[in-house]
């Protein structure tokens, strides 16, 4: 795979891309639903970074956003329900070379995925990790979901449902090992640009919270928020999100905040009103599973063949004289 | 006089230093077992005696005999912890029948084998005869009651003195009877104490020198003892191999063979009896590049592995019953979306938790069948130790060469079980080719099914050109999710057919013994040496017996069905549950047959009778024996 430094440099030439290098299937996605604000994020995330489309693989769950990768013209795998992170962490692990996305929704993630979501923040691979939460299940058609607010009425809590809604953000900062927290929202589509863009560049585990709208089943469920700037609270800091002025003017909720302090990020990520957007937690310092378990011996034949040999000699015994009999 | 007084005097007696030189009774095989209480050490001096034959040139098999707990409360029936080894004058395939000679630490122990029908009647015991002189009267009486029934009950019962004579010898005599028990070993089947010396070397190879020499005490002290102490000795005739020979477990072997194939990682979870293949491969592969992953659970150690074989390494998984269980969606998700994958299930004691430690055959359906949907995989049986080690390098190239999803099934008779094979020659060609990453041409399709044999080229993340999305949705040549009625028709079919072009590369396997004749056995796995052994037995008496084990199950190769039509009659012998007719209520309407006779009868329609067991322990030759006359005389 080795290629002369002279040869890279026309191919770095060469290799300019454009969005529609990186546009898959048209999304079937309903008109409105958050899905298709985060693809556009990303996609314009891949052209600016210039992500060569045969080095970069979006795995995905089951669920209306685990369609995702579909809709990329990269190299994708839309795996099954729950298993995006192990299936992904195969692949980063077998391809350190390989930039490797995740998305996955809120039951994907957090219900039948959570175990492995959970581990996954404790391996902290080099992935960027996007949890479309809209609250509610989509694709089998508005069954509550484990962050569905207290009282929601779905097909499942026809008289509403009665647990607290999970956090998926004190969650994720609460397991050890993790190293990039964040949260958008798809309604302001700039900062979310931002935030993925950030994640991208973290190296590690980059966990990034999507707070989406489904027009189809909860129309109304962000209103307030839409309609009032001030249930919006901007996290901004010299290494995490500097709004544009024009954003600055429009969301004037805004605090600083350290993505270094772990406490303080705790105590953020708490907060449901207002939304808090931005950086939570960057460690840059975390080490990564596939750099502590890669360092292993050269992959070469001879390397095997030696290796074998030696397991073999363990285990070995060899012939003495020609074969005589002992007794009888 | 007291009893104990007795023994005194008549050790003393027999402790007399100018013992004769006694003639040994040569045997053409013995069936040792050592048993004691967890951790005092019985398995490494039965391991270290199946070594010690081997070198000496003879067959061996061991089968581990292992309590459910880690720690079961000492000197208790169901805490036999052991290991039984068939020492014979050819190769041996299997642990054979009952029990010829059993040295056990204390008499609870020994009573749970003797219960369990293990020991063969009159078979020589020699016990520690240490309990006699305990301080709880409880365990005195226990034992001095024991001895006494078993006496009664036929058994040549020889009081030995470990702790005492261990004792001058180390302060914790505990952890030095079991090398004493091996020199005796050593002394009763004539071995020669410097191979034994060399093999206890071997056995602590790792541990400072000190230690190897004061367990070469106690070796030497077992051997002195039973020879000035003991009036028998035994020889089984042995011809040492003019190859290397080596000597592991199956699941060593299985571990080996992962090293050997070319795979590059094995993502696992935790689960008896399988574990053990990874513990050792944890130890040797990342020294040659390779990685153990231990995922958090069965499924996402099946994911993994499916993410990496995706990404161009072959992976492997390995697991046991419930984990086998776990991995089912995954495993549908390789079938659908064709990506290579080895997965490995040692088979234990069944349904749920069922017995762990156990052996059984119980998954040969969920292997085949498993799965939702049609969801066709390459089902390949392990069928010795040897097999073990070649079947990891076939399974890969079978996984790589059909992007199919390859189950090899051992079992956890196998997984401890010890026995010499010759050493293996690396050849290059076990390993992967080299990860492809040329471009694609323009065009060209991810599922562009081969309208023969169903194979499609496979294309890896990084090869340009190739872009696509994998999924479990039905899909299209190109990959694109689909819902039309052919195109779904389509990949069924092509999934399907991948099965028929690897079957047209097997072959039938060979018949054990005549072509054709009155009974043909059908078997699979482990059973092989066995059925075998039984079918020989058999066939000395002049019956017309012949057997068959069964390497590929899915795809079966051609040529079985006139195989079977070649005889009168046919019986599947299988390690797991197969409907009684005794039973009242069972009858040919409800009758469920064993896996594999359901198999066969279905694809053959040969009227395949089955016989089965599921007792946990690997099924015994004598006892196939049995049934197979018991079949052949049917309707005389």
């Amino acid at each position: 795979m080795a290629r002369p430094l002279s040869q890279c440099i026309i191919k770095l030439h060469e290799e300019h891309h454009n969005l529609e290098d990186y546009q898959g299937g048209v999304p079937r996605w309903c008109n409105g639903c958050g899905d298709n604000a985060i693809l556009a994020a990303v996609q314009r995330l891949c052209r600016d970074e210039n992500l060569a489309p045969e080095r970069t693989v979006f795995v995905s769950g089951i669920g209306c956003s685990s369609r995702f990768p579909h809709y990329m013209k990269t190299y994708g795998f839309h795996g099954i329900h729950g298993r995006a992170f192990p299936i992904a962490q195969g692949v980063k692990m077998a391809r350190p070379d390989l930039n490797v996305f995740v998305n996955t929704g809120d039951g994907d993630c957090c219900s039948i995925g959570a175990a492995h979501w959970i581990h996954a923040i404790r391996y902290n691979m080099n992935m960027t990790v996007i949890l479309h939460d809209n609250h509610v299940y989509g694709l089998t058609k508005k069954q509550a979901s484990p962050t569905s607010p207290v009282g929601l009425r779905s097909n499942t809590t026809p008289r509403g449902s009665v647990l607290e809604a999970l956090n998926p953000l004190t969650v994720t900062l609460g397991v050890q090992n993790v190293s990039f927290v964040a949260q958008a929202v798809d309604w302001i589509p700039e900062l979310m640009y931002d935030i993925v863009s950030k994640a991208f560049h973290h190296r590690g585990f980059s966990f990034i919270r999507i707070i989406q709208r489904c027009p189809e089943f909860l129309p109304k469920m962000f209103e307030p928020w839409l309609h009032d700037p001030g249930k919006t609270l901007l996290l901004t800091h010299a290494n995490g999100l500097q709004p544009s002025p024009e954003l600055a003017r429009t969301y004037k909720n805004q605090r600083e905040h350290d993505p270094l302090d772990i406490h303080r990020a705790r105590e953020i990520a708490s907060t449901e009103d207002p939304i808090p957007v931005g950086v939570l937690y960057h460690n840059p310092e975390v080490p990564c599973y596939e750099d502590l378990r890669g360092a292993g011996g050269p992959r070469t034949v001879d390397a095997i063949r030696k290796g074998l040999e030696a397991e073999f000699d363990k285990f070995t015994f060899w012939p003495e004289a020609e074969g005589q009999d002992r007794a009888a | 006089m007291s009893e104990t007084e007795q023994l005194e005097r008549s050790t003393r007696a027999r402790s007399a230093p100018a013992a004769k030189p006694k003639p040994a009774v040569v045997l053409p095989e013995h069936i040792v077992e050592v048993i004691s209480d967890s951790g005092e050490g019985a398995q490494r001096c039965g391991q270290s005696l199946a070594a010690i034959a081997a070198r000496s040139g003879n067959g061996i098999w061991t089968v581990e005999i292992i309590p459910a707990e880690i720690q079961p409360p000492a000197r208790s029936v169901a805490g036999a912890s052991g290991i039984r080894i068939r020492i014979g004058a050819k190769q041996v395939t299997n642990g054979g029948d009952e029990t010829d000679l059993a040295v056990a630490f204390n008499e609870q122990v020994l009573l749970g084998r003797v219960r369990a029908g293990e020991l063969k009647p009159g078979a020589t015991i020699l016990l520690e005869n240490a309990w006699r002189e305990h301080r709880d009267a409880a365990i005195v009486k226990s034992f001095e009651d024991t001895v006494e029934a078993l006496k009664k009950g036929g058994y040549r019962v020889i009081e030995i003195p470990l702790e005492r004579e261990c004792r001058a010898l180390m302060t914790d005599a505990r952890r030095g009877k079991n090398m004493f028990v091996l020199g005796m070993l050593c002394s009763i089947y004539s071995f020669d104490l410097q191979i034994g010396r060399e093999q206890v070397a071997l056995t602590f190879g790792k541990k400072d020198r000190s230690i190897i020499d004061s367990n070469v005490k106690l070796l030497e002290a077992g051997f002195a003892w039973a020879e000035a102490n003991l009036d028998f000795k035994y020889a089984i005739p042995a011809r040492k191999s003019a190859v290397a020979q080596v000597v592991t477990n199956g699941n060593t072997a299985i571990a080996l063979g992962v090293l050997a194939s070319g795979m590059d990682i094995c993502a696992m979870y935790p689960i008896t009896p399988a574990t053990s293949a990874s513990h050792y491969l944890s130890d040797c592969f990342e020294k040659v590049g390779g990685m153990v992953h231990q995922a958090e659970d069965e499924i996402a150690a099946c994911a993994f592995a499916i993410g990496a074989s995706y990404a161009g390494r072959c992976a492997v998984t390995i697991t046991s019953g419930p984990g086998f269980s776990l991995k089912q969606e995954g495993l549908g998700l390789a079938v659908m979306a064709e990506i290579p994958l080895v997965v490995v299930n040692v088979q234990r004691g069944g349904p749920s938790t069922g017995q762990p430690t156990k052996v059984e055959q119980g998954d040969l359906l969920t292997a085949v069948y498993g799965s939702h949907g049609d969801a066709p995989k390459v089902v390949m049986a392990v069928s010795g130790i040897e097999d073990c080690f070649y079947s990891m390098i076939t399974a890969r190239k079978i996984a790589e060469t059909f992007n199919m999803v390859v189950v090899v099934l051992s079992d956890a008779s196998l997984a401890t079980a010890q026995a010499p094979f010759p050493r293996p020659v690396f050849s290059e060609d076990w390993l992967a080719p080299p990860l492809d990453q040329s471009p694609l041409p323009a065009g060209a399709k991810p599922y562009d099914w081969d309208a023969v044999t169903g194979i499609a080229r496979r294309f890896v993340p990084g090869q340009p050109g190739g872009m696509h999305t994998v999924t479990g949705l039905a899909h299209d040549r190109a990959s694109k999710v689909a819902y039309d009625p052919a195109i779904n028709e389509e990949g069924l079919r092509a999934r399907s057919l991948k099965l028929a072009a690897l079957q047209k590369t097997l072959k039938a396997p060979p018949v054990f013994g005549d072509p054709e004749g009155d009974l043909l056995v059908v078997g699979w796995g482990s059973t092989k040496g066995v059925i075998e052994e039984a079918v020989e037995r058999l066939r000395a008496e002049g019956r017309k017996v012949s057997s068959l084990n069964l390497r590929f199950i899915q795809p079966m190769p051609s040529g079985i069905g006139e195989i079977l039509r070649r005889f009168r009659k046919v019986m599947a012998v299988e390690g797991g549950w197969g409907d009684r007719l005794e039973d009242e209520l069972i009858d040919e309407n409800n009758r469920r047959y064993t896996a594999l006779a359901m198999m066969l009868r279905s694809r053959f329609l040969v009227d395949v009778d089955c016989w089965s067991e599921a007792r946990g322990q690997p099924i015994k030759p004598g006892n196939v024996v049995k049934a197979l006359r018991a079949k052949l005389d049917e309707g005389r």
